[in-house]
């Protein structure tokens, strides 16, 4: 038997046999060893349809070799109009549009949008006291349920796939609440101007509090997995820093500006909704990195469920939306066999008995309340950032001008900050700390 | 206070027939929100085109102008009245307003009105000073804006001649407080200075700016459509830009695009 060539593929023995090392056949003579596109920069697509850029976001990237040295964003895909079609509709109907924005986040947007509609008609007092409790009560499990999410996606866009099912998993409890409570999962339109479309349900209230029993060990076993992982901490230590200098010049609000170390929290600082009365603390870390995020992130979820337990504990029976028979909506809604509607003893009242209520209602749900002109902004702590909103009214039942300022929008901003000199996979990983909804970047 | 204004569009379609609106009525005496017009967007024959006759024909329920409730009149703008605050304005803001003033070194001519509304106070701001006084809001002592929070428009479309405003959200995280500038260019020399070196967060909101209203902002390191496709034509939400949409069959009746359907002053 002849040698074998081992020009291209020298041999050796081992106890095993002989082993091959087999190598690229004459590319070393070829290319001498360079690497042909070493100084060659390389434009990459990425997206808008991929997996890993976290929506219908767009990166175009350059690279050199496997370092960008360059990524611009380019957003837009998912806008529809929202704040042009709300000029078209009345004011109560607004929170239906509004709700569609951040979709992982619609109790914020409806919040931000009748905390505006309500300064504006200087109600703002007079919303009752159970309306108030279960918007915070509504707030803080929307929050929990975007951080799942956040989690779930960042960890299977960072190779953790068991993290997404476990994320998704836990959030569908909580859609399960907001469904017993607004008939919807998503795109609730439950906070309305002046109050609430309806009260919540004592089977909303029960299932509630199993899940502040059960998250927390859930919360245990995602921390087991992540912590210390090897790969985890490899893809978010040290990865897409971004100091508190770069995040107040980007304008970047919320975790990720408390992960820098800045603990600046609209519940604290500028509180709303009465969350001054409430306990919990506003978790930060000064690394600045995706992993602090991370912590931030999950140290957010306890303290939300602290704000749940109390909301929970402070809900007293009362009405859930002012006394104004001018603004607040003439009926209790209630969930039918074909969705959310009018409540049949109201149906019954317009319809067979009192002539009065069927104009009043007549005239508020066509044509609308009017809101006395001039402007207003608000902005509350959404689980992204400073959700604000500037409402401007001309005195009509219509909204003249409705902008929101969508926290995903101006922190997808940072991305380039965060990714450009970095490699390739840290794009991936900055881009998923920025936590950017594209609903609501687009609007 | 400022008087309340007629849309600028006249209908040409209008038939002669119709009343002319007196504006001699005493409208403007409530103060607030009667104002005579003629039915914008109207079609020939549909009900209830012609402003009525007399103030006993507008019925209840707050009806004021035309008295249409019909809704096919079209849609009404008015302007919310700028008014000037007296000082003291109570609060924080005398402090933010003299603290500017001061900063500005005599320059306080660059505030062309203050507005306290709401618990909320609005500076407007002379069109091309708006990047020096950002600079002061941020950089000043006793001002220390660090964050914009929010850059929009809004199209005052017929009730003002610089008709579109550009409104800047300041926030200061030192004393927590938050601040309204407004600036107003009209939609011939839509051009503003870019503030975008004072708030590089300020980067993507004019884009924004820019692509919905067509606010150019000169300095701006690259002033290209965000939103909407590069090659879009028009400025979607100026308010002479049509909302669109199509009308759509439900059950045997046909329902016209939002911006066409029926609805009330």
């Amino acid at each position: 038997m002849t040698e074998p060539v081992t020009e291209y593929a020298p041999s050796r023995e081992t106890t095993e046999g002989r082993v091959f090392t087999v190598t690229g056949g004459d590319w070393y003579e070829t290319f001498g060893g360079e690497d042909p596109i070493h100084d060659e920069r390389i434009v990459v697509n990425l997206g808008p349809q991929h997996p890993s850029t976290h929506g219908v976001l767009r990166l175009v990237l350059e690279l050199e070799g496997e370092t960008v040295t360059d990524v611009r964003p380019v957003v837009g895909y998912l806008h529809t109009g929202i704040e042009k079609n709300l000029e078209f509709r009345n004011w109560v109907q607004g929170s239906t549009f509004v709700t569609r924005m951040d979709y992982l986040s619609p109790i914020f947007n409806e919040t931000g949008y009748a905390l505006a509609v309500e300064k504006l008609l200087g109600i703002t007092d007079q919303v009752p006291a159970r309306a108030n409790t279960i918007r915070v009560l509504m707030m803080e499990l929307n929050r929990i349920a975007s951080h799942l999410v956040w989690l779930a996606t960042t960890g299977m866009e960072l190779g953790a796939i068991s993290m997404m099912l476990y994320g998704f998993r836990e959030r569908e409890y909580i859609l399960d609440i907001f469904e017993l409570t607004s008939g919807l999962r998503m795109n609730h339109a439950y906070v309305r101007p002046g109050g609430l479309a309806q009260d919540m349900p004592a089977e909303a209230i029960e299932k509630a509090r199993w899940f502040l029993k059960y998250l927390p060990k859930k919360l245990k076993e995602y921390e087991d997995m992540l912590t210390e992982q090897v790969i985890w901490l490899e893809r978010t230590k040290g990865v897409a820093v971004l100091d508190v200098t770069g995040c107040l010049a980007l304008g970047v609000t919320g975790p990720v500006l408390r992960s820098a170390g800045l603990p600046w929290d609209l519940r604290k600082t500028m509180p709303y909704c009465g969350y001054e009365t409430y306990e919990f603390d506003v978790p930060s870390r000064t690394a600045g990195d995706v992993y602090a995020r991370y912590e931030v992130r999950l140290a957010e979820i306890r303290e939300s469920l602290k704000l749940v337990e109390q909301a929970l504990d402070r809900l007293e029976p009362g009405p859930v939306m002012v006394a104004d028979q001018k603004i607040a909506w003439p009926a209790q809604l209630a969930i039918g066999v074909d969705g959310m509607g009018n409540s049949l003893e109201h149906v019954a009242k317009i319809m067979g008995q009192s002539m009065e209520s069927l104009i009043h209602h007549f005239k508020l749900v066509t044509e609308g309340f009017r809101v006395p002109p001039g402007q207003v902004y608000v902005g509350i702590e959404s689980p992204r950032g400073e959700l604000g909103v500037h409402a401007v009214s001309d005195g009509g039942t219509r909204p003249y001008r409705v902008h929101y300022r969508d926290p995903s929008f101006v922190n997808l901003q940072a991305l380039p900050a965060m990714a450009e000199g970095a490699l390739l996979a840290d794009v991936i990983a900055g881009g998923a700390s920025l936590d950017p909804v594209m609903g609501g970047v687009d609007r | 206070m400022t008087a309340p204004i007629s849309p600028s569009s006249p209908n040409g379609a209008l038939p002669d027939a119709a009343p002319p609106p007196a504006p001699s009525e005493p409208e403007a005496q409530s103060g607030s929100l009667p104002v005579s017009a003629q039915p914008v967007g109207a079609q020939t024959g549909a009900p209830a085109e012609f402003p009525p006759a007399s103030p006993s024909q507008r019925g209840l329920f707050g009806v004021h102008g035309t008295g249409d409730t019909s809704g096919f009149g079209g849609l009404l703008r008015r302007r919310p009245a700028i008014v000037d605050a007296q000082p003291p304005y109570g609060s924080y803001f005398d402090e933010v307003v003299d603290g500017l003033r001061e900063a500005l070194h005599g320059g306080g001519t660059a505030i062309e009105h203050v507005v306290v509304d709401r618990g909320e106070l609005t500076l407007h701001i002379e069109p091309e000073r708006i990047a020096d006084v950002c600079q002061v809001m941020r950089d000043d002592e006793a001002l220390r804006f660090e964050l914009c929070s929010s850059v929009s428009g809004v199209d005052y479309l017929g009730t003002d001649a610089h008709r579109l405003h550009v409104v800047y959200q300041l926030t200061s995280m030192t004393y927590r407080r938050r601040v309204r500038l407004e600036t107003a260019v009209s939609a011939e020399d839509p051009t503003l200075p870019s503030i975008t070196g004072v708030y590089p967060t300020a980067d993507w909101q004019e884009r924004e700016t820019y692509d919905m209203f067509g606010v150019v902002f000169t300095g701006h390191p690259g002033l290209t459509r965000i939103l909407m496709p590069d090659d879009w034509e028009g400025y979607p939400q100026r308010k002479d830009y049509p909302l669109g949409g199509v009308p759509v069959e439900y059950k045997g009746a046909e329902i016209p695009p939002p911006d066409q359907r029926r609805s009330y002053q």
